[in-house]
């Protein structure tokens, strides 16, 4: 059995590891308010880019003069996996689930005989599939410098997708990250990026004649890259709210058990002294007795 | 919302930029820095979609007009009022000189490194376009005295 002492260390180690769990908690609770305000405010600009872009290509859908970002290069034969994780761990699942729904995609694809080019946004992502695709990662895009993510980060990634397209080193694009629903709801998603997609709408109801200035193609291709980055964008503040999220719901659990540990611990930590009283006493009486 | 004292139908106006809602309320005019021009937005405009070029939008409302420096987006009118998503938008007052010059000097590089007469072509408008900004906005600040 272990001795007192032993048993007093092991209690103070797990209380020390309890404190900082749940400073973790409370830092990433803080944050998350934040994160999350910020992908808030970034839904009206992707929801409006969205409706009218899907305005714009209902009109121009089966046009041969349709741009690249919108019909695609007429092939699937390369796939470009645009995968965005946290820079840091100590967030439950958050980071191996967005993961696995690459890891699964990849697979997929390469069971389909077509190849297969990754792109990582963020340290973590990157390490677990290195050890899966080491060949197939092409370049990995450190955040970590980075403390608020603003549009320009989305767009060097965008410019970076973009210069790839044209250069024809892929046909098509799928973004991978976290949605965030709520603090303890975080939604791996894989989402389509070129070419593009829009909700599919009640076409029935029909909204106003648009004037357009320049013409549609030329608005068309104009917005579309920008859209890129701006659904990239998007997808990079809904992890970092989730990252937060998932952080601060694991952090929470870490808490939760090291206090369960820390009573169980002192549990054992009292009887032992207990017994050794009662031993001594009953050393002491039956000393006395035979004396 | 406040009734505007002026006899003028109010335009609900929104300036959106992808970090957050820059600008939302009733306005009487609004100037839109267009792709092909400079056009006023009032209150009953016909529906319209319109890209931006970098520029000065100009809020006219009651009081001193507002001024916002925005750059590539686009413009959309309808019914509802007018919606402008800007990739960069932020009050003229705001605008970091070092910054504007170092997205002069970047458009110079696209300038240079621009493949195609096309390509070419549209980095010297976005070139100029925001040289013009630059001109304006020091003019605007020889105009006021320093504070």
């Amino acid at each position: 059995m272990a001795s007192l002492k032993d048993l007093k260390n092991r209690i103070a180690s797990v209380k020390a590891t309890q404190k900082i769990t749940k400073a973790m908690q409370m830092v990433a609770a803080a944050k998350l308010r934040r994160a999350q305000q910020a992908a808030e405010a970034a839904r009206p600009y992707a929801e409006r880019m969205e409706t009218v872009l899907g305005n714009l290509a209902a009109g121009i859908v089966g046009n041969s003069q349709a741009p690249v970002l919108l019909a695609g290069t007429g092939h699937t034969q390369t796939h470009l996996l645009l995968v965005c994780t946290g820079e840091r761990g100590l967030c439950g699942a958050f980071n191996s689930s967005i993961v696995r729904l690459a890891r699964e995609r990849a697979q997929l694809l390469l069971a389909e005989g077509k190849d297969v080019k990754i792109l990582c946004v963020g340290r973590k992502g990157a390490d677990q599939l290195r050890r899966v695709y080491p060949d197939h990662i092409i370049d990995v895009v450190d955040l970590r410098a980075v403390r608020n993510i603003g549009f320009k980060e989305a767009n060097d990634i965008a410019s970076k997708v973009l210069k790839m397209l044209y250069a024809g080193s892929f046909d098509v694009c799928t973004l991978f990250y976290s949605n965030f629903k709520s603090v303890i709801q975080q939604v791996p998603t894989a989402q389509q990026l070129i070419p593009a997609t829009f909700p599919e709408r009640d076409t029935t109801e029909a909204g106003p004649v648009y004037e357009y200035e320049p013409t549609e193609e030329e608005i068309l291709a104009d917005l579309l890259p920008r859209n890129i980055a701006v659904q990239i964008f998007r997808a990079l503040l809904e992890n970092q709210a989730s990252f937060y999220g998932a952080q601060m719901s694991a952090m929470d659990n870490a808490t939760r058990n090291a206090g369960e540990m820390i009573k169980k611990q002192t549990l054992t930590y009292n009887r032992t002294r207990q017994a050794m009283i009662t031993k001594e006493l009953i050393e002491i009486i039956s000393g006395a007795e035979a004396v | 919302m406040k009734e505007p004292e002026t006899k003028m139908a109010s335009l609900p106006f929104e300036l959106v930029s992808p970090e957050r809602l820059v600008f939302s309320g009733a306005v009487s005019e609004v100037i839109v820095p267009g792709a092909e021009g400079e056009f006023g937005v009032l209150a009953g405009h016909a529906p319209f979609i319109g890209t931006l070029k970098a520029g000065i939008l100009t809020i006219k409302s009651e009081g001193e007009p507002k001024r916002y420096f925005v750059r590539g987006g686009f413009a959309e009118v309808n019914q509802a009022g007018l919606t402008v998503l800007a990739e960069e938008a932020k009050p003229v007052e705001e605008i970091d000189p070092a910054h504007l010059r170092q997205q002069i000097r970047d458009a110079k590089e696209d300038v240079s490194d621009a493949k195609g007469d096309a390509e070419r072509q549209r980095a010297e408008r976005q070139l100029a376009d925001l040289e013009q900004v630059a001109e304006a906005l020091e003019r605007g600040f020889k105009a006021t005295p320093a504070h």
